[in-house]
């Protein structure tokens, strides 16, 4: 296994590959500028939110599929990870969204106008 | 590996065949990324959902102020920068961070296509830069937890119970797991256990990194025959660097 290997062959550099890695660099760069575009300007809401969450899967795929080379792998690979972690995103929409939702509506939780009042107790029963 | 293509099906039983074509150690850190992503995906869940069935504030963002009573914005929470006190730099720091990250990652795909051309130089040369980012990112957290842990110059006032006795119109600087300047507790208790065991992936990825590098540096993959190791810890270190983008979309910008 460990046996000497005096003359090892450093294969030269391929440009194009190179320039690959780090166009992807680039599209996550500008993928968070985005972001970063959509916090400043426009208002808070829910579809504020899932532009966010979207952007944010777009740059988990690049990771995913470019960086950590899963797009190059056998599709069997593919599936067994990719698979799993649809269930999971499913799970995080319907307990976020449905749930969280319901919860706040069932304990009668009101959200906080704010008029630069002080601060009463938004709950009474909480 | 050259006789891969002529085994026949019957001999597959007997090894000697790699399944989906990737190395043990390869597919095996595969799943342990799945099963971790499965940990950070409970508490992003637990996140979310404590946050969505909290109250939150509606009203006007200039007019924002810190309460103990809903949850607080984001981009008013995280707005300081080192070197620049009193001035509003929202998101700006955690973007620096971001930025960090990613390029350390970036680093690290340049270190594994290095080894896979057999160039022990260029491997030592951006595991050297990977380790640098990862301590610059882990340095970065450690200023911004000592910041949050501070608190800023305007107390906010809530009720909270201190000691174990309850005390009404206090004024409450900075962070601990039991209340919190900036909105219900739940918000800095999860902002520790979130972004801290983040930052404790980062950190055992440095010492894998580091590992990495002294074994590449002293030529015992280049005995090996092949690079293999940094492809495996590359697949960890872009993993951490995959949460944090969540992370990122979750905590600072939501």
């Amino acid at each position: 296994m460990e046996q000497a290997t005096t003359n090892v062959q450093v294969i030269p550099v391929d440009k194009a590959k190179i320039w690959g890695i780090w166009k992807v660099a680039i599209i996550l760069a500008v993928i968070t500028a985005i972001e970063y575009l959509f916090a400043f300007t426009m208002e808070a809401g829910m579809l504020r939110t899932v532009i966010f969450i979207g952007l944010t899967i777009v740059k988990a795929f690049f990771i995913v599929s470019e960086f950590m080379h899963l797009g190059h792998e056998v599709k069997g690979l593919i599936y067994s990870i990719i698979l799993p972690m649809m269930f999971i995103i499913w799970l995080i929409v319907a307990l976020v969204n449905l749930e969280g939702g319901a919860i706040k509506e069932a304990r009668g939780i009101v959200d906080y106008e704010g008029n630069g009042a002080a601060v009463e107790h938004v709950d009474e029963g909480h | 590996m050259a006789t891969t293509a002529t085994i026949s099906k019957k001999s597959l039983w007997g090894g000697g065949a790699e399944p989906f074509k990737a190395s043990y150690g390869k597919l095996m850190m595969w799943f342990f990324l799945l099963s971790d992503a499965f940990t950070f995906s409970g508490l992003l869940i637990t996140y979310a959902f404590l946050r969505w069935s909290a109250p939150q504030y509606s009203g006007d963002p200039h007019a924002f102020t810190f309460s103990t009573e809903y949850w607080p914005i984001p981009e008013k929470v995280y707005e300081a920068f080192p070197g620049f006190h009193g001035v509003e730099l929202p998101l700006v720091f955690v973007g620096l961070m971001t930025f960090i990250l990613i390029m350390s990652s970036v680093t690290m795909v340049l270190a594994v296509e290095a080894g896979h051309r057999m160039d022990k130089k260029g491997v030592v040369k951006w595991m050297l830069w990977t380790i640098i980012g990862g301590f610059a990112f882990l340095s970065c957290q450690a200023w911004e937890w000592s910041h949050f842990i501070t608190g800023t110059d305007t107390a906010t006032i809530g009720d909270v119970v201190v000691n174990g006795i309850w005390k009404e119109n206090y004024e409450i600087f900075g962070a601990n797991l039991n209340f919190n300047q900036y909105g219900p507790p739940a918000f800095a208790a999860l902002f520790f256990f979130i972004t801290g065991f983040h930052g404790f992936h980062v950190f055992s990825g440095v010492v894998l990194n580091v590992i990495i590098f002294f074994n590449a540096a002293t030529g015992l993959y280049e005995r090996r025959g092949h690079y293999e190791m940094v492809e495996k810890v590359g697949l960890y270190w872009h993993f951490v660097d995959l949460v944090w983008v969540f992370v990122f979309t979750f905590f600072y910008l939501i």
